[in-house]
């Protein structure tokens, strides 16, 4: 994959504050086209990484290159093409929505006056916003406002969308709403990178995957390959189960018995099909077999820790 | 879906941050309320003057029971030295700082404003504001004027008579001075404002600012640093209400916050063009 291919490309992105690297070394890939989720606990370098990418803190070290251009330097070219969520939504509280979504349309030089009021109230409409569009912002919900947040990254088409925890503070029917607006963009060909601690949230609405831990990249790639690094786990029902036992301890498993059968771990290498085939030629009664795959969170727990305090 | 390349701005669209930030300023609340505040200055001196009126008080009292046109000069110098200077540190303050501290200054960033582009359109909506100050002072000082006092031809500093009209120009060239006077001020609070993001320090700050630079300027032992201190000719507007009207104070006040708007101004981009944003 090239550069020019890649949405995002990070090599060596360092930030340091003070003695803390709150992003260390980190070689990210975006390709183009992607939904990317990008997760990690409290404190481990999302919103630091995001700031970076999007010019608003400058690396300790380390390159960045957005849509295939390089930032900073590339800044008044790239960032019309890419919309942003940061940190959560931030407006002024004594305008309205709509006024807000002006102001900040108004800030973005490429944008043109005359279809501005045309692409607020599109904005608006995406996100279900359209009657609450006088209101003034002080009198909108959290979920208003993340809603707003994300109508602001919308006002123009964009190449590339950065959203930072969208979902945060909505209810069902709005991170419903969420996951299928950014999965319409996908299809119109905007590459999203989606950060988020809500795993079934990503494991629903992501191709591809990146998980950092205190400011280390520790997996990247697709939803599948991130899957399959993990554990996986073969079950056998069967009322045979010394036999099961034997048969999958010759394969080189480990099984353990159970009541109504044999669970062990797989390695990578070993086909499923390989173990249905070694049972049934050594006479153990199959009544099911099934392979169950980490879910994602317990992949990420191993990859970030089981610990709850967060790294500082 | 990608655009087209962003070209340069055409300067349409160079102005529409411009106007934005103009309508966010005179559309809150608090711009309001200061300028509702700055234009009680000369109405309360217009009342005070109208009940004391058959007393005996100094010359400027006389003056203005003669002539309702008064009352806003005598605004003007009564604001001078506190009101304006405060309300200017509540705007210029707020300039950076404010969108900081809402969190709006990073979405501002990214939509993209270059970093240059937002202090030159912060600046100019203070120095609007700065305009807009005495200009409310003088109004409000004409209008409590003419409705409590007669109004009429105005007597000059150098002793000719000019009429309504004649009154007009020296009102509006005082205006001018005053905003000009008031723009190194704004540029401190600029720098200031860049150096936080809590606003309300930085408007504190460039506040203070104000009143030391004041009080140093009537410190003799200091008078080597009086033609430096930018509060220097905040009082010096007497030569435009001569006839030929003397320009002097004028030039050298307006040199003076060039100089200020320039070192100050630099400091900020120094500070801001660099700055991890991470409100
Ligand atoms: N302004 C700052 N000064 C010093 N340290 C900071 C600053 N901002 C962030 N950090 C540190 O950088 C690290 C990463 O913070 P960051 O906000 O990127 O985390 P995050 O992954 O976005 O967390 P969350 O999931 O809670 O949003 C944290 O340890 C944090 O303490
Ligand atoms: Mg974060």
């Amino acid at each position: 994959m090239t550069a020019a291919e890649a949405a995002i490309r990070t090599t060596g992105l360092t930030k340091e504050f003070g003695r803390q690297k709150a992003v260390d070394g980190l070689d990210l890939e975006v390709p183009r086209g992607a939904i990317f989720g990008f997760l990690g606990p409290n404190g481990s370098g999302k919103t630091t990484t995001i700031r970076m990418i999007l010019g608003l803190a400058s690396a300790t070290r380390g390159d960045i290159a957005l849509l295939g251009e390089p930032m900073p330097s590339a800044l008044r070219s790239v960032l019309p093409r890419v919309g942003a969520l940061v940190e959560g939504p931030a407006f002024y509280p004594f305008l309205s929505g709509a006024a807000n979504l002006r102001r900040l349309d108004a800030a973005d030089p490429p944008s043109s006056s005359r279809t501005r009021s045309a692409r607020v109230t599109a904005a608006l409409d995406r996100v279900g916003l359209r009657h609450a569009a006088g209101k003034k912002v002080t009198a909108y919900s959290l979920g208003m406002k993340q809603r707003l947040g994300i109508a602001n990254a919308l006002l123009a088409p964009r190449d590339l969308l950065v959203l930072d925890e969208p979902t945060n503070g909505l209810d069902p029917q709005g991170t419903r709403e969420v996951r299928t607006l950014i999965r319409s963009l996908a299809e119109e060909g905007t590459t999203v990178f989606v950060s988020s601690h809500l795993l079934t949230e990503i494991e629903q609405l992501c191709t591809h995957v990146a998980v950092m831990s205190a400011g280390r990249l520790v997996a990247q790639g697709t939803l599948d390959e991130l899957r399959e690094v993990g554990r996986s786990e073969v079950r056998v029902e069967t009322p045979d189960t010394a036999e099961a036992v034997e048969v999958l301890g010759r394969l080189g498993l480990v099984p353990v018995a159970g009541a109504s059968g044999v669970t062990a771990e797989l390695d990578g290498k070993l086909l499923p099909e390989r173990v249905t085939a070694a049972l049934v030629e050594a006479g153990v009664r199959v009544r099911g077999i099934a392979v169950e795959h980490q879910t994602l969170e317990e992949r990420f727990v191993a990859l970030t820790g089981e610990g709850f305090d967060v790294a500082g | 879906m990608s655009r087209a390349e962003p070209v340069a701005a055409p300067p349409a669209r160079a102005f529409a941050l411009l106007g934005s930030e103009l309508s966010v300023l005179f559309r809150r609340r608090r711009t309001w309320a200061m300028l509702a505040a700055l234009a009680l200055v000369p109405i309360l001196v217009g009342i005070a003057v109208r009940i004391r009126s058959s007393s005996n008080g100094p010359a400027f009292l006389a003056a203005i029971s003669d002539n309702g046109l008064f009352v806003s000069f005598t605004g003007l110098t009564v604001s001078i030295p506190l009101f304006l200077p405060l309300t200017i540190g509540v705007v210029a303050g707020d300039t950076i700082a404010g969108e900081a501290s809402l969190g709006t200054l990073r979405y501002l960033l990214v939509a993209p404003t270059g970093r240059v582009r937002l202090l030159l359109v912060k600046y100019a909506g203070a120095a609007v504001f700065a305009l807009a100050a005495p200009l409310v002072v003088l109004l409000a000082g004409v209008g409590i004027g003419a409705l409590l006092f007669p109004i009429g031809p105005v007597t000059l500093l150098s002793g000719n008579t000019v009429g309504i009209d004649g009154f007009a120009v020296r009102a509006l060239l005082l205006a001018a001075y005053v905003a000009v006077s008031l723009l190194g001020l704004s540029a401190i609070g600029l720098f200031v404002s860049t150096l936080t993001t809590v606003p309300v320090g930085a408007m504190a700050a460039t506040i203070v600012l104000a009143a030391a630079a004041q009080i140093l300027d009537t410190l003799p032992q200091l008078d080597w640093l009086h033609p430096w201190l930018f509060s220097h000719y905040w009082f010096g507007f007497a030569d435009l209400l001569r006839d030929p009207i003397a320009w002097d104070s004028f030039g050298q006040n307006a040199l003076l916050q060039l100089g200020y708007i320039a070192f100050f101004g630099g400091l900020a981009y120094g500070r801001f063009a660099t700055k991890d944003i991470l409100s």
